[in-house]
């Protein structure tokens, strides 16, 4: 039994890892404002929310699994409160420190109409935190850290992300310049843009 | 052509918010156009859109999916 709940904490943690990848990636093709994969541009934000709460639901089964596990030794105010379990505390307050930012990011989210756009924005920031710590995490804590199939795993999921992060961070991202205000649209705009097609 | 039934529903879309994202015009190509920037354009101009029926369901995914949270319905 303990077997079967170790094995299972192990496996939605990586299943965990791989779909906060995905959502990561999927975030920043929603900011791009491009369609990709073939999902036209409302289907990537549709996606990119799915996989987080799929994702989320793993890191809860992972969570619940390794509070049953006799040697992870966690009890329920590791959950929240991290740096204080007794079993690798660093790296297990690393996975704390990931769900207590997973659960912020979460729910402001879900409730982003009613907090606002501006501090919906700010929270979903630490988006950007949030994986290197869980890739940390389970570096440390990870019985599995050493296989070289995880390694395969991370570096390939890691290899993803910074590509991302990184074309994120580039001027050929912004798809216009965005700060221009004369782009909002006016009437007279449209008036002049239809005339202009018109005498095409 | 019957001219379609209205749902009673209004979109509306916020300008100082949207960003051209485009995903209400893929949701509502029945409504919305996009312009040569990628605004959205409803076909009468404006900045709010009447909904037939069977369109409502499109209107609330373009509201929920907008990610700047540009679009309203009432
Ligand atoms: C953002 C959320 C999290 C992610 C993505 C995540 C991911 C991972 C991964 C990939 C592993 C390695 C599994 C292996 O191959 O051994 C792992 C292990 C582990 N995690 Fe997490 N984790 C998260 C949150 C947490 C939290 C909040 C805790 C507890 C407070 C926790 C406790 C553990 C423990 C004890 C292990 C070791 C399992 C073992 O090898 O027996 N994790 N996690
Ligand atoms: S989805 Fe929102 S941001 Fe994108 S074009 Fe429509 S209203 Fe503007």
């Amino acid at each position: 039994m303990n077997e079967a709940l170790w094995a299972l904490g192990r496996g939605t943690g990586v299943v965990a890892l791989v779909l906060l990848t995905v959502t990561v990636v999927l975030g920043i093709l929603t900011r791009s404002g491009r369609p990709a994969f073939g999902l036209p541009r409302f289907a990537v934000t549709l996606v990119h929310r799915n996989s987080a709460l799929i994702g989320a639901v793993f890191v809860l089964i992972h969570v619940v699994t390794l509070l049953f596990d006799p040697y992870a030794q966690l009890n329920a105010v590791d959950f929240f409160v991290p740096f204080l379990g007794s079993y690798h505390p660093f790296w297990l307050g690393l996975g704390t420190v990931g769900l207590d930012l997973l659960i912020a990011i979460l729910v402001t989210a879900l409730l982003r109409r009613w907090i606002g756009q501006r501090v919906f924005r700010v929270v979903h920031w630490a988006a950007y935190a949030l994986w290197p710590i869980a890739l940390f995490h389970s570096f440390g804590t990870g019985t599995d850290a050493g296989a070289p199939l995880f390694i395969l795993l991370a570096v390939a999921c890691s290899a993803v992300v910074v590509g991302a992060v990184i074309w994120r961070t580039t001027t050929a991202f912004q798809l216009r310049n965005r700060t221009t205000p004369d782009r909002r649209i006016e009437p007279s705009r449209i008036a002049a843009d239809q005339k202009t097609k018109e005498l095409r | 052509m019957s001219t379609p039934t209205r749902s009673g529903k209004v979109l509306h879309i916020d300008w100082t918010r949207c960003d051209a994202r485009g995903s209400c015009t893929e949701l509502l190509p029945e409504l919305l156009r996009s312009d040569p920037w990628g605004y959205p354009l409803p076909a009468g101009g404006g900045s709010d859109v009447a909904i037939p029926a069977h369109l409502a369901a499109a209107a609330r995914d373009a509201v929920g999916l907008c990610p700047v949270l540009a679009l309203r319905l009432s």
